[in-house]
């Protein structure tokens, strides 16, 4: 193991490997940084959607940069297939978020014309549909759907294989992958940065902060500023079924290999460690209204996870002025923006500065002086 | 495969196997009565479709999942024989509506 790198990522989960994975695509010398099995670790509690429809509602720039990323997808799942052997199993041929009864029918409709009259935004082509189009598409559905939105961009992808075929393609990269290494110091002189860590000093002529919810207490070492708000979710997987759910819907999805994921709770707790089953209930109550025929199948496994989440649902990436080469980068998003953190911040880390009219909108300079921006990007 | 002992003296209980008719006896379980029937009881895996039997008889290994009386999934280890079930060998994943 060498000590010095090109570029040091502190943080090991699917947005830190993503980076780590871009520069060693480009042939930087790269250490990634993480902590332990014991870690509240987010990129193993996510939902695995690839999602675009609602994103961005108060911030446009946020709408171009997830479009961009699900279209950047198939060449991420490809490079990592060549690479790695791995298939991830991606999924694009659009999602669905229904609704049961009017009232949320008429919610929903309300937030596409509000996220369709927003000036700058790309174009979505969300769209709201019947109950009797959504059926066409989803002919389980129940008859409490009262219908739902539709977005040709979404899709979903097997994200714990995702995580291993960045990690297996860190060894064809030779990038260095160094756990148990939670960092509680950073200083620059002479030209590079001196990491403390419990096992060794590790020096790096750059650094990208991708800690998660930790980059609130690492991005001041360097002069950064990364406000979070950290939720937290449940998720419930039932046994396997024939495939029935040939579209990702915002809360349930059914696995490449035939499991259904019933999720997308979002409570404000930190503790992780036990189950809230009056929020397991609720969630799967919905499920089956949305889906009856759910009912007759067992649940196998259940979680909470916390989830990474910036202090206003969007994603922060900036560099420090006062410390040049530091860069910091979090988002709520890790799977759906995998792909413009591979191949986008990983380039612009290289080369050494982010670019204003492509990432310049996510500069933690938006939590100015006028008050913390307060729009959820989630 | 398996061949029941003459000193069994426990009364028949008619099941059927993916129709077929069968004589197991009372205070099988499912998994007991397939393997002692003549039929092919191998199930195939939900995700590789690997061919596979009962294996701990104990409710551990679930190696022992078929369709009973139309539930899919089911642990036919744990669940004894009863007059007129209808057991179906699984094939893949539980289907919808089973």
């Amino acid at each position: 193991m060498r000590t010095d790198y090109d570029v040091a990522v502190v943080g090991g989960g699917l947005l830190g490997s993503a980076i780590a994975w871009g520069l060693g695509r480009l042939g930087r010398r790269v250490a990634v940084l993480d902590e332990g099995d014991i870690t509240k670790r987010a990129s193993r509690a996510n939902f695995a959607l690839v999602w675009v429809q609602s994103k961005g509602l108060g911030m446009p720039a946020y709408t171009v940069w997830t479009v961009q990323a699900s279209q950047a997808w198939s060449r991420l799942a490809s490079e990592l297939k060549q690479q790695t052997d791995l298939d991830v199993s991606l999924q694009q041929n659009g999602g669905f978020h229904l609704t049961l009864g009017e009232d949320e029918f008429g919610q929903r409709a309300e937030l596409v014309r509000r996220m369709h009259n927003q000036t700058g935004a790309a174009d979505y082509k969300m769209e709201m549909l019947s109950a009797s189009e959504v059926k066409k598409s989803l002919p389980l559905i129940g008859p409490e759907v009262s219908g739902g939105s539709y977005c040709p961009l979404d899709g979903h992808v097997n994200s714990l294989r995702t995580f291993r075929a960045f990690h297996t393609g860190f060894k064809a990269f030779s990038i260095d992958y160094l756990p148990e290494r939670p960092v509680s110091a950073i200083s620059q002189s002479g030209g590079e940065f001196r990491l403390t860590t419990p096992q060794a000093e590790l020096r790096a002529a750059k650094i990208v902060l991708a800690a998660g919810n930790a980059n609130q207490t690492l991005a001041p070492m360097v002069g950064l500023y990364a406000p979070m708000g950290p939720t937290r979710g449940q998720i419930v997987v039932t046994e396997r079924t024939m495939p029935f759910l040939p579209h990702p819907l915002t809360t349930i999805r059914q696995t490449d290999e035939g499991t259904v994921m019933i999720g997308d709770s979002k409570e404000d707790e930190l503790d992780d460690r036990a189950l809230k089953h009056s929020i397991s209930a609720v969630m799967t109550d919905r499920a089956q209204r949305m889906f009856p025929h759910l009912s007759r199948l067992n649940v196998v496994r259940s979680w909470a996870g916390i989830r990474v989440m910036p202090q206003d649902g969007f994603p922060i990436y900036d560099q420090s002025e006062t410390h040049p080469g530091a860069f910091v980068a979090c988002c709520h998003s890790g799977v759906t923006l995998a792909s413009n953190h591979a191949f986008e911040i990983a380039r612009m880390v290289a080369q050494g500065s982010l670019e204003p009219e492509l990432v310049g909108a996510f500069s933690a300079s938006r939590f100015g002086a006028n008050g913390a921006a307060n729009n959820s990007g989630y | 495969m398996f061949k029941r002992s003459e000193l069994d003296k426990r009364p028949p209980v008619q099941i059927f196997i993916d129709g077929v008719a069968v004589a197991a006896r009372q205070g099988d379980t499912v998994s007991a009565a397939l393997l002692a029937s003549s039929c092919d009881a191998r199930r195939s895996t939900a995700v590789s479709g690997a061919l596979r039997l009962p294996y701990c008889m104990m409710g551990v290994c679930f190696d022992c999942l078929v369709t009973i009386d139309g539930v899919g999934n089911r642990q036919g280890c744990l669940v004894p024989v009863a007059e007129g079930m209808q057991i179906e060998i699984q094939k893949g994943k539980r289907e919808i509506g089973k």
